[in-house]
């Protein structure tokens, strides 16, 4: 809470102009003209000059030379940078000091280019620097590379694999067990065991990884890059480059989605800032499409075993989850798949293990839903098992083990309209007429099935802060370095301002996407916007208390000489509590003393750690704790309908309802996209995409878009949305629980749950492709 | 030819001008054969080129091998045009060549000469938004909007080529679109308005 904040202004943002309206996107204009400029296309920059990087073909080995006399000769090429000479940096995430310097801004701790080493098929090898980009292509191509390959590992799966217990890392982090699971699932009256294989998945934002790196001086730099959290890769850039922070500047005005894999800095965008310092001119360099595959992470391949215990009724009694995934030859990173097991029913005992297996890729990470949404996979698919096999129905199996309070803390949530979602959701979709039968509801040749499944994301605890400078003719700037990456920060940040300064959102400018603006939360695991419109609301506060401090001493005023206290400032007037017909609007106060401008400024908490005003100002010291008393997620039921044809075994999905419950929505319009969003990334995730490894190689045998299916339009069809209302008194100041993840969760297991409904087989393994789909068929026929 | 294109050749940086021979790597029917020079034309590094953009004459120096895409994006600083992939996977780069769409980064700029180009930042008049622009707005059809160009240079092609008279096959003829966002039904709203009020 920001001291100045009085009790005046307590409890949370209530008055509602533009806030949850569907505002069309501030920054649409630009985007639908082509006029907003992404990182890697700031080509303003005086000589900006290319870099192409060069990959290793083979998956492990050492590099034994580089024949560059054939690239040498291309014209115009500026650079040709390899382990051998390239500038060292500073800091490494690789040294243990580096680590713990750069921390979490890095997921990956090694560092290409600083040895001979060859650890993943795709690692950066060289680097080529030339004044077009055609030229840095060529020179790259005609690069010679000796390497001495060794035998890589593939995957968990590989032989060779050794599987280990992490006991540091992320793949450490599983969540407390609780009672004694493996007992009370051996005495279950009811077992059901579930297996579940999910391929690697690739991101693919739409804008590849890019960067533009521009000294300034020998000492300062401006990076232009592609990332979702402008504080930690500022953090990253200056410790690794050994400069001063005020020295770094990031810049990200628009990016191009994200979905995790530009959360944490990558390797290339350090490579682009070294490059262009030993060059003495700013440098571009551009990922290309199959270059992200092997750049900014993944989700790993694993596959996770869940056992369930039941009693007749259909009352779990335990859960038990494994975990076995691939990881890189450093890091412990596993997406912990088991956080939602813990928490999403009502169920006594519980355990859960990660087991890692190193393999020759580079280090896995968060993607969209992380670990939620694989771990809602298992869960929701085995909690529909049970249904079927308890012969009930699948949203009636789910109330039955509702979970009133947290399972695994015993708190109560701070919100939960999980309910509310399946009704709102089965009503929406029709879910009563549903034939309660399996693999029995044919049209032509093809079979027809209705699955359903819930959602649940944590709330991550954030923080971060915000700036608002209210001008005298009536228009605000708004900052805070935060990121928009398609999820609609710009608008909804705008709409925040706009009705905390009772003014219009035309006359809001929101600026975001740069260091050198207050430091705020990334744009992942759903935190921008509770963290950021929270810290804009209390910023706008700020503003009124020194405002009204001005009123109230000017004799003018028609507050003049009331109490702070009894003044309150309602849609850009400042007025008395008691008769509001005393007071006057800011501008007519900030023109009459001569104010041009007034700046406020705050911090807004996300998460356990947001006092509310009441917990802060009003209420005894021991209420303080009653955000972190609480257990906060957001909520959602998905439901699908698909259409198997028999004698392909292809799916389509034909109908789709989704209702999440995520506190206040900010922009009914842009919330709606964005779940939508999240399902069809689920629905991706579940019928399509999936990233090979050639099982001799260790190669990426589909690093393509072609090879890589994502959905495309003819996959999606009309979709529905639908928003419970929520009021979250204790998440932040704005009750805003975010929306990136929860969209996704449990989409895949309404995929899968629609199939098992029209087939009558469960399949797990993902992605659920025709030739699985046939392969059942067959076992019916 | 097949020695000219070789990755290492040096000679790769020649292109063979030969209009009626190579137009068809631009994936659009050639309707309206430029005439044409009298034998193969022998272009090689950096040439002066002429390409009319948006109803305006832009003259670039470019090698033979530069893709129309990169010649908007990187010579020409029209970037509105995006590269999602280069290799023609993903519609990110659609522009109109007299009228048609094209994947931008499958055909070189030198090719192009002498055509009507339009990409994104062409389709306003001035001020005032093309109604597929105005209907993305209104539908929502993207998020990050990093697709958002090709989309809409699609759309307003895929009406004009009359794919866009039902859900179904509207959805059919913008599946080279990937937005991986997911916008596709706010998309197909869109496209569908505009295609109805048409
Ligand atoms: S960039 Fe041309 S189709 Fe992807
Ligand atoms: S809007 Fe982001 S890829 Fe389509």
């Amino acid at each position: 809470m920001n001291p100045t904040n009085n009790p005046t202004f307590a409890d949370q943002q209530s008055s509602s102009d533009v806030v949850g309206k569907p505002l069309v996107r501030v920054d649409g204009r630009a985007k639908v003209m082509g006029a907003a400029v992404y990182s890697a296309e700031h080509n303003q920059l005086p000589d900006l000059a290319h870099a192409v990087i060069k990959t290793s073909d083979v998956a492990k080995g050492r590099i034994t030379g580089f024949d560059d006399s054939a690239a040498k000769r291309i014209p115009g090429v500026l650079g040709i940078f390899t382990h051998l000479n390239l500038p060292p940096l500073a800091q490494t995430p690789s040294t243990s000091e580096g680590k713990k310097k750069i921390a979490l801004a890095m997921q990956m701790s090694f560092t290409p280019l600083t040895s001979d080493q060859i650890f993943y098929a795709g690692q950066p090898v060289a680097i080529v620097v030339a004044d077009t980009l055609e030229h840095a292509q060529h020179a790259a191509a005609l690069l010679k590379v000796s390497v001495v390959a060794e035998t890589p590992v593939v995957s968990y799966r590989d032989t060779q694999a050794k599987l280990f217990t992490p006991t540091e890392g992320a793949a450490a982090q599983v969540p407390a067990k609780r009672g004694d699971a493996q007992a009370a699932f051996s005495n279950a009256p009811v077992q059901l065991t579930l297996t579940c294989q999910h391929a690697t998945n690739h991101h693919n934002p739409m804008e590849p990884g890019a960067t533009i790196a521009h000294w300034e001086a020998a000492d300062r730099v401006t990076v232009y890059d592609t990332t979702q959290a402008i504080a930690s890769t500022h953090k990253a850039l200056y410790v690794m480059l050994g400069l001063p922070p005020d020295n770094v500047r990031v810049v990200t005005k628009f990016l191009g989605g994200g979905f995790g894999s530009k959360l944490t800095m990558w390797p290339h965008t350090v490579l682009t800032a070294q490059v262009a310092k030993a060059v003495g001119r700013p440098v571009k360099l551009v990922l290309t499409r199959p270059q992200m595959f092997t750049s900014m992470g993944h989700r790993e391949d694993q596959q996770q075993t869940l056992r369930l215990g039941a009693t007749k009724e259909g009352k779990l009694l335990a859960l038990l989850h494994e975990k076995i995934s691939t990881t890189s030859p450093w890091d412990n990173y596993a997406e912990m798949n088991s956080k939602i097991v813990h928490m999403l029913y009502a169920c006594p005992n519980f355990d859960a293990s990660v087991k890692l297996a190193r393999a020759n890729v580079m280090t896995s990470t968060y993607m969209r839903g992380p670990g939620e949404a694989p771990g809602s996979f298992a869960i929701e698919c085995a909690m529909d098992d049970l249904a079927y096999q308890v012969g009930l129905d699948p949203i009636a199996i789910r109330l039955l083990n509702h979970a009133d309070k947290d399972p695994g803390t015993g708190k109560p949530w701070s919100s939960k309209s999980l309910k509310q979602c399946y009704e709102r959701g089965a009503e929406l979709f029709g879910w009563g007429k549903r034939n309660p039968k399996n693999g029995a509801t044919r049209q032509g040749n093809k079979l027809v099935g209705w699955g359903m499944a819930s959602g649940s994301y944590p709330v991550h605890d954030a923080q971060g802060n915000a700036r608002v400078r209210l001008y005298a003719d009536g228009h605000a700037l708004v900052q805070a370095a935060a990121t928009d990456l398609g999820t609609g920060t710009y608008t909804i940040i705008t709409q925040v301002a706009a009705d905390s300064l009772g003014i219009a959102p035309e006359n809001v400018y929101f600026e975001l996407g740069d260091s050198a603006l207050p430091t705020t939360a990334m744009s992942g695991g759903s935190r921008a916007a509770g963290t950021v419109s929270s810290s804009v609301f209390l910023a706008a506060q700020d503003v009124w208390q020194k405002l009204i401090k001005l009123a109230i001493a000017d004799q003018h005023s028609p507050v003049y000489k009331a109490k702070p206290a009894d003044v309150e400032a309602v849609k850009g007037r400042l007025q008395l509590k008691a008769d509001s017909t005393k007071g006057e609007a800011f501008i007519t106060l900030m023109q009459r003393i001569g104010l041009d401008d007034l700046e406020g400024v705050a911090t807004g908490h996300y998460g356990s750690s947001y006092e509310s005003p009441e917990a802060t100002l009003n209420t005894p010291q021991a209420k303080k704790d009653d955000a972190a008393s609480h257990s906060m997620h957001s909520f959602s039921a998905h439901f699908c309908e698909v259409e198997v044809d028999t004698e392909l075994g292809t799916v389509h999905v034909t109908r789709w309802v989704s209702v999440v419950a995520a506190g206040r929505i900010l922009n009914s319009m842009t919330a709606r996209s964005q779940v939508i969003g999240g399902s069809i990334f689920g629905i991706g995730a579940a019928l399509m995409e999936g990233t090979v490894r050639d099982p001799h190689l260790a190669r990426y045998t589909n690093a393509s878009l072609a090879d890589y299916h994502v959905c495309v339009h003819a996959d999606i069809p009309e979709m529905t949305v639908a928003f419970i209302d929520e009021e979250d008194r204790y998440i932040n100041a704005m009750g805003v629980k975010g929306l990136g993840e929860v969209s996704i969760v449990g989409t895949s297991a309404a995929v899968s749950n629609a199939i098992f409904h029209a087939i009558g087989h469960r399949l797990t393994s993902l992605p659920i492709t025709p030739d699985k789909v046939l392969k059942a068929l067959r076992k019916t026929q | 030819m097949a020695s000219e294109w070789s990755p290492g050749s040096s000679s790769r940086r020649t292109f063979i001008k030969q209009t009626t021979g190579l137009a068809g790597l631009t994936l659009a029917p050639m309707n309206q054969a430029e005439p044409s020079a009298p034998g193969p034309t022998l272009v090689q590094g950096a040439t002066e080129l002429s390409l009319r953009i948006n109803g305006r004459v832009y003259s670039l120096r470019a090698e033979p091998r530069t893709t129309l895409l990169d010649a908007l994006r990187e010579y020409l600083h029209l970037t509105g045009t995006k590269k999602g992939c280069d290799h023609g996977q993903c519609g990110a780069c659609t522009v109109h060549v007299d009228g048609e769409r094209i994947t931008s980064c499958l055909t070189l700029a030198i090719m192009q000469q002498g055509k009507q180009i339009t990409t994104i930042e062409g389709l306003a008049k001035g001020d005032q938004l093309h109604p597929m622009q105005e209907a993305f707005l209104k539908h929502d059809g993207f998020q990050c909007g990093y697709c958002t160009p090709g989309q809409i240079m699609s759309a307003v092609a895929c009406i004009r080529e009359g794919h866009a008279t039902s859900d179904d096959q509207c959805r059919e003829w913008m599946s080279g679109n990937i937005c991986r966002c997911g916008a596709y039904p706010n998309i197909l709203a869109a496209i569908r308005e505009v295609a109805s009020s048409q």
